[in-house]
């Protein structure tokens, strides 16, 4: 989750102005190998330690892994580890189970995405008009993203269950089987339930876009008579096109980290691995199976595709 | 040309009627299960029923009594805590080092070090999941420790990113009058920066709190122990354990839920004005 709120900081980049760096003169040799203020390297120290031990060098693991036949052993015994190529890739690619789970994100995102962006743009539409009420409504659409999957997966299936209170208010109109337990239904319910849980992070993402938006835009519009509706499409939609190629990218990382609602909503992807992401996929031929190179592929996989959506979607919503 | 100002038509009425249905609406929608949750955790028995979610009596703490029995309640909070102090812990003390220096302090490879602050951010987790399990439970043996735990949170990178946007904004003039009076760096740092550092130090703590707070990939694969185990880790075994035999496990899990929750959500309604979209949606600008 925290996740989501790094990558939007990530997109703000350099921001100029505002060097802060010292005036005082470069103090010869030392300034000119170590930089002006030499104390700087010792302060970003450890971040940058942190930065090689849990990012960089388990990246360059995870690749390496995904080429060779890796494997558990004892710890400190010597075990050979032999390249292999492209098997584990190939044994991923010709897993059934694997391709399901793709398959399956590719309906999460399918309904996700565009769920989450539409109606986290509408809302803020609405919300930056509204004068009263606007904390109470902001809190509320934010509740659900500072609250623990595992705490809103609990009321869900209460919510969602055969005889719970969604199929109570249907009466005969709930789906049979009911909605977790159904090969159709069930992804379909783990999207929205996202879409949920994440639309508020997304709302304040549109909001700050929408500050940007000049006013003269609107008033321009609005005598030539544009209608509201209109004025939307025209004016914000193209205004925020840079959130909305954001919140896409975004939606799609939260999408491919899929793990905590299908193993616990539907049960661990259940029914018949209709739910199954590749994420939990990762963690049961990984962990639960005990073949990590297999599960290494799995996630330079994954991460090619998120890579090849984001450069798509980009495409897409930032050509003029 | 005199513009006349526009005239709430009935077209403009119909559409802020409409605008506060679908917020309200919306907003119903969004903490309904909040209230259903709260509501559930203290019925005895689980009524699905319409008027079940409005009960009028019958309300009990039984459930709460009930899943503590199962799960170690305050034992878990004990350890969500350790792992969720320590995060934070972590990542204000050495995020103020690498923000401060990052944005006031020239110094060879400050450019690299930025770039990957952007870069680490867009990093998928998942990725890193086995590797990181490999070494960090296999390799250095950290299973079922709070370390274990910590380690890969560490160091919240958006913290770095926030702490480096306030320092880069404060005033030149307050840093050049200290290095004037022939302040060192690190005295800067302490006796001009660090005091001014409360608003971003309190939206970097909101932010990193609810990271490992509600992470439960992780210390899931970390703890086995069930002594070990955060809140979220020991509700969701609980959730998948029982909720195939168990008849009626649900006011129980609502219960635990509400447990796991109430921090987060307070903590969040305490400070919200801290949690406003020109902090963390500064991304979008520009």
């Amino acid at each position: 989750m925290a996740a989501a709120h790094a990558a939007a900081a990530a997109k703000a980049g350099p921001v100029a102005g505002g060097d802060g760096a010292g005036r005082r003169a470069p103090r010869g040799r030392v300034a000119a190998v170590l930089g002006r203020h030499p104390v700087g390297l010792l302060l970003a120290a450890p971040y940058a330690v942190f930065v090689a031990a849990v990012f960089a060098y388990p990246l360059g693991f995870a690749v390496w892994m995904s080429f060779h036949d890796y494997f558990f052993a004892a710890p400190g015994a010597v075990v050979d580890r032999p390249f292999v190529g492209l098997d584990n890739y190939r044994a991923v690619l010709t897993d059934p189970q694997v391709r399901q789970a793709f398959g399956n994100i590719g309906v999460f995102l399918v309904i996700n995405v565009p769920l989450t962006a539409g109606l986290a743009l509408l809302l803020a539409v609405a919300l930056n008009r509204v004068v009263r009420a606007r904390t109470f409504l902001r809190v509320a659409f934010y509740v659900p993203y500072v609250t623990a999957s595992v705490a809103v997966v609990g009321v869900w299936l209460f919510l969602f269950n055969s005889d719970g209170l969604v199929n109570r208010v249907l009466g005969p109109l709930a789906p049979d089987p009911s909605w977790l337990v159904n090969e159709g239904l069930a992804m379909p319910v783990i999207a929205v339930f996202v879409a949920w849980k994440q639309l508020g992070f997304f709302i304040l993402l549109y909001l700050a876009a929408l500050q940007n938006v000049p006013k003269e835009l609107y008033e321009s519009a609005a005598v030539d008579g544009a209608s509201a509706w209109a004025r939307f499409r025209s004016v914000t939609v193209p205004a925020v096109r840079p959130a909305t190629a954001l919140v896409v990218i975004l939606a799609t990382i939260t999408g491919a980290n899929l793990f905590t609602e299908p193993y616990l909503l539907t049960g661990g992807g259940g029914p018949n691995g209709s739910s199954a992401s590749p994420v939990l996929v990762m963690y049961q031929r990984g962990i639960q199976q005990g073949q990590p190179d297999v599960a290494a592929a799995i996630g330079v996989l994954l991460v090619i595709g998120v890579l090849v959506v984001s450069a798509i979607n980009r495409r897409l919503l930032e050509r003029d | 040309m005199p513009r006349t100002p526009a005239k709430p038509t009935t077209g403009g009425r119909l559409a802020t009627a409409l605008r506060a249905v679908a917020l309200f609406g919306g907003a119903l929608v969004f903490l309904f299960p909040f209230y259903y949750m709260f509501v559930g955790s203290l019925q005895a028995e689980p009524d699905t029923s319409p008027a079940g979610a409005f009960p009028t009596s019958g309300l009990t703490l039984d459930n709460y009594r009930d899943i503590n029995a199962r799960v170690d309640l305050l034992g878990s909070l004990v350890n969500s805590g350790i792992f969720t102090g320590g995060v934070i812990a972590c990542t204000v003390v050495f995020g103020i080092l690498a923000g401060y220096a990052l944005a006031r302090l020239r110094f060879r490879g400050r450019g690299t070090l930025f770039a990957l602050v952007l870069l680490v951010q867009v990093i998928p987790f998942q990725l890193l999941l086995i590797p990181l399990y490999v070494l960090i439970v296999r390799g250095y043996g950290l299973a079922d420790s709070y370390l274990g735990m910590i380690l890969p949170f560490a160091i919240n990178t958006t913290a770095v990113f926030v702490f480096r946007q306030f320092f880069l904004q404060l005033p030149d003039e307050l840093f050049a009058a200290a290095r004037v009076d022939g302040a060192g760096e690190l005295r800067v740092l302490w006796s001009v920066a660090l005091p001014l550092v409360r608003p971003a130090l309190l939206t970097v703590v909101l932010l990193t709190f609810i990271g490992p707070w509600n992470e439960f990939l992780w210390p899931f694969l970390v703890t086995k122990q069930a002594d070990m185990q955060p809140l979220a880790v020991s509700l969701a075994n609980y959730i998948s354990n029982v909720a195939a035999r168990a008849a009626n496990p649900y006011g129980a899990v609502l219960a635990g839920a509400c447990v796991l929750a109430a921090p987060a959500v307070g903590l969040f309604l305490a400070f919200q004005k801290h949690f406003v979209s020109t902090d963390i949606g500064s991304g979008v600008k520009g």
